[in-house]
């Protein structure tokens, strides 16, 4: 199989299961083009199909590299450095591991903005294999300094986190999944509570959310809800502690990734931390469906009503 | 008119250089790289110190960032950079490091050092322009043969060669220092994607002008210029 090939079923098996974030992103973007010169968007074949009408009307800012996944960020990057504002778009790996040297430097050491959006997230379709999973993204990007990090957990949180983000000139990271909530909640500063209780706080990140509110539905703790994960709400964890000091926080990413966030919220209140996701020990060699990813992660409700119960006491 | 300007600039250059302390590691690459940006910044870029946020501006990358005391010397001598600056590189408060920082340096267009960078960029600049109907402006990128190695290049040089960029110029510095060498020359890796190539001794002012300036509508251009090792000084 060509590589043409294999983006091209990757296309399929999407666009069969669940396109909603993907598509809501395409469509904000392919009509904020029309009002603001500036957005340019910048692929490596995949999603170049859905940009064609942004291209028809747009051809000198719809640029699609080809499988050049480090052309493909260096290119954004001039773009920002002549005053566009680059949307860079690509599948997990391949949008932040594979040209992450290009990342830190053709980005942030240029001291340029840019909107990068992933689709595929830690695991969304594991038939594809470890190739095709990145749930160490959010951590890899936050060891940069100036990102902003979006995780939505619904399609409307895309819209206008996307809007926001194109109106800026800073770097923004959106990392979409076919994984989401039943509603979407308010996006911008600062965490949701979705829950009150009082034997903790649990801080459900993104498409997590569902999960954790099946899974603490008999359980008295505070659910806090947020897309965004960088910056951090420390107000906000603050807050919600109060003086009850056990915090769990589950994110759909790499185990730990926020982690210090937390501890730096903290920094003056005794307390302890359940950080809950993608593990970090080995990796996972089977396929399956996502559902299945989750189990193992102990990400599913049931394994996290099992960690949360047995952590809050 | 030009002319005594640009050999007295020349003249000087020694002077700039003694400026900066004798540790430097990349002195024949820096050296190898002279000709080339002086041609560059005296006769052939469209850019002042008083222009250097001018959209219309032409761009010079430095893409291999190594050696840049040639680079910093011109800049000096071309009124960029207060030429006090130069005595006390590397420091730390210094804008001046053994790589480039556009965010410390008026006029270095981007920061380099790490190889294989400045091609995309150069790409993009170009593509960005272009989508702001700024299609005078050109852009050169100066790129070693050992730096050439890197993968990165290759995708950037395909790119550039299908889309046709006849606004960018790369000029790949040829000093015989890729641990592979280039069978066959530097040039044909870009000809084979399209490209208006041409390969000048790297020493040769007159040839590197009249490479640098020549048209090559409809394709992005690669001057390829030699440099031979009985010219390192």
């Amino acid at each position: 199989m060509t590589a043409a090939d294999f983006h091209g079923k990757t296309e399929l098996a999407l666009m069969s299961s669940d396109v909603t974030m993907r598509e809501t992103f395409i469509e904000t973007v392919t009509a904020a083009m029309d009002t603001d010169p500036r957005i340019a968007v910048v692929t490596a074949d995949i999603s170049a199909g859905n940009f064609t009408e942004a291209r028809s009307r747009h051809p000198e800012r719809v640029v699609n590299v080809g499988i050049r996944e480090q052309a493909m960020i260096g290119v954004t990057g001039g773009l920002a450095l002549t005053g566009l504002r680059p949307v860079a778009h690509s599948y997990t790996p391949f949008l932040i591991e594979r040209p992450f040297e290009q990342i830190k430097l053709d980005l942030g050491h240029q001291d340029v903005g840019a909107i990068l959006v992933s689709i595929g997230a830690s695991y969304d379709d594991p038939v594809w294999g470890r190739t095709h999973q990145a749930p160490g993204d959010v951590a890899l990007i936050d060891t940069l300094p100036g990102w902003t990090i979006h995780v939505p957990g619904h399609q409307d949180e895309v819209r206008s986190l996307l809007t926001t983000a194109l109106a800026g000139d800073d770097r923004v990271y959106l990392r979409l999944s076919t994984r989401r909530n039943a509603r979407a909640y308010p996006t911008g500063a600062g965490f949701t509570p979705v829950r009150l209780g009082n034997k903790g706080v649990v801080v459900a990140v993104g498409p997590t959310l569902d999960a954790v509110l099946a899974a603490t539905s008999t359980v008295d703790v505070t659910v806090l809800y947020t897309a965004t994960v960088r910056p951090f709400d420390h107000a906000g964890l603050r807050d919600a502690v109060g003086s009850n000091a056990n915090v769990v926080l589950v994110e759909p990413y790499l185990q730990g990734t926020s982690a210090h966030e937390v501890t730096t919220a903290l920094a003056d209140t005794p307390h302890r931390l359940l950080a809950l996701g993608v593990g970090r020990d080995s990796e996972v060699r089977a396929y399956g469906t996502a559902e299945q990813h989750d189990a193992v992660h102990g990400l599913d409700p049931a394994g996290l009503h099992h960690s949360i119960t047995r952590f809050v006491g | 008119m030009t002319q005594g300007i640009s050999r007295r600039g020349w003249s000087e250059l020694p002077d700039l250089f003694k400026r900066m302390t004798g540790d430097e590691k990349h002195e024949w690459a820096a050296t190898s790289t002279l000709p080339t940006l002086w041609t560059l910044y005296d006769r052939v870029l469209d850019v002042s110190p008083e222009r250097v946020d001018d959209p219309d501006r032409d761009r010079f990358l430095l893409s291999k960032g190594h050696g840049p005391m040639a680079y910093y010397a011109v800049l000096a001598a071309k009124g960029f950079l207060d030429p006090s600056t130069l005595d006390n590189w590397t420091d730390f408060g210094s804008p001046l490091g053994q790589h480039p920082d556009r965010v410390l340096v008026p006029g270095v267009e981007i920061s380099a050092g790490s190889l294989g960078h400045g091609l995309a960029l150069g790409v993009g600049q170009v593509l960005g322009l272009r989508a702001q109907g700024r299609t005078k402006p050109r852009v050169f990128v100066l790129v070693g043969d050992g730096e050439f190695d890197e993968g990165s290049n290759h995708e950037a040089i395909a790119l550039a060669g299908r889309l046709g960029l006849d606004r960018l110029t790369v000029v790949a510095i040829d000093n015989g220092s890729a641990s592979h060498g280039w069978p066959g020359g530097m040039a044909s890796r870009f000809a084979v994607e399209g490209w208006d190539t041409v390969t000048v001794d790297g020493r040769d002012q007159e040839a590197l002008y009249h490479a640098f300036t020549e048209e090559h509508p409809g394709r992005p251009r690669a001057v390829v210029a030699m440099i031979r090792e009985e010219g390192a000084e």
